[in-house]
């Protein structure tokens, strides 16, 4: 991991199209302002971490789902 | 040709039927060959992993149960499925069903995306706050929130 220190209103370049740059310090919360092509996905780390979590617990089903499409109307 | 699931032991599959997931799903990067499976239990169809027969997801389509989902993803996964209309891809959601099967939930924040004439899938993420990775179905589906 390449550690920068940074300080307000500084920022850092991510290949040829990413800009990140240091908004605001408030206490122990940094600001930070992303700017990137719009393409590029850009999500706080505990979305992954959170969509990673979901998908080991899904992955805990039981191979049997007896009884479960009773709860639906009848699929066209 | 014949594979090995979890809900159906020894099985055989039609080669349309398998899909490769370039970046596999999260946590589960280095499975990146599935096949897409009806169950016995519609709505749900089962994604099975070819790489690890005791891998395999249950999936709902979240129309099913939230007609109003709308799929908004990034660009860059959009781009990284290839397609060409809108109709090519088909969107799914990967179910938890905990031992009370009626508090199924569905992960509507992390959305399945499957561009089915080249059979290729991605797991993205929505880029509506509102979608999270636990909706209850049949809670939803009745109109709750």
């Amino acid at each position: 991991m390449l550690i920068l220190a940074r300080k307000k209103n500084e920022s850092i370049k991510i290949g040829d199209n990413i800009t990140v740059s240091v908004v605001e310090i408030k206490g122990d919360q940094v600001k930070l302002g992303i700017d990137a092509p719009d393409s590029v996905k850009i999500f706080r780390n505990e979305v992954y971490d959170a969509i990673q979590k979901e998908n080991k617990n899904a992955a805990q089903t039981p191979g049997s789902l007896k009884g479960l499409g009773d709860f639906f109307p009848p699929q066209k | 040709m014949e594979i090995l699931s979890k809900p159906f032991g020894r099985i055989t599959i039609d080669e349309r039927q398998i899909l490769e997931f370039p970046n596999g799903l999260m946590g589960f990067e280095g499975l990146k060959k599935y096949a897409l499976m009806d169950s016995d239990q519609p709505p749900f169809y089962w994604l099975q992993s070819l790489d690890i027969p005791d891998v395999a997801f249950v999936l709902i389509s979240p129309y099913v149960f939230r007609p109003d989902y709308v799929l908004d993803i990034p660009g860059e996964d959009a781009d990284a499925l290839e397609f060409e209309a809108q109709e090519d891809l088909l969107t799914f959601a990967i179910c938890t069903i905990p031992e009370n099967p009626k508090e199924m939930t569905a992960n509507l924040q992390g959305p399945l995306v499957i561009n089915r004439k080249k059979r290729l899938g991605i797991q993205s993420i929505s880029l509506d706050s509102k979608w999270q990775v636990k909706h209850g179905i049949l809670k939803e589906m009745d109109g709750g929130e």
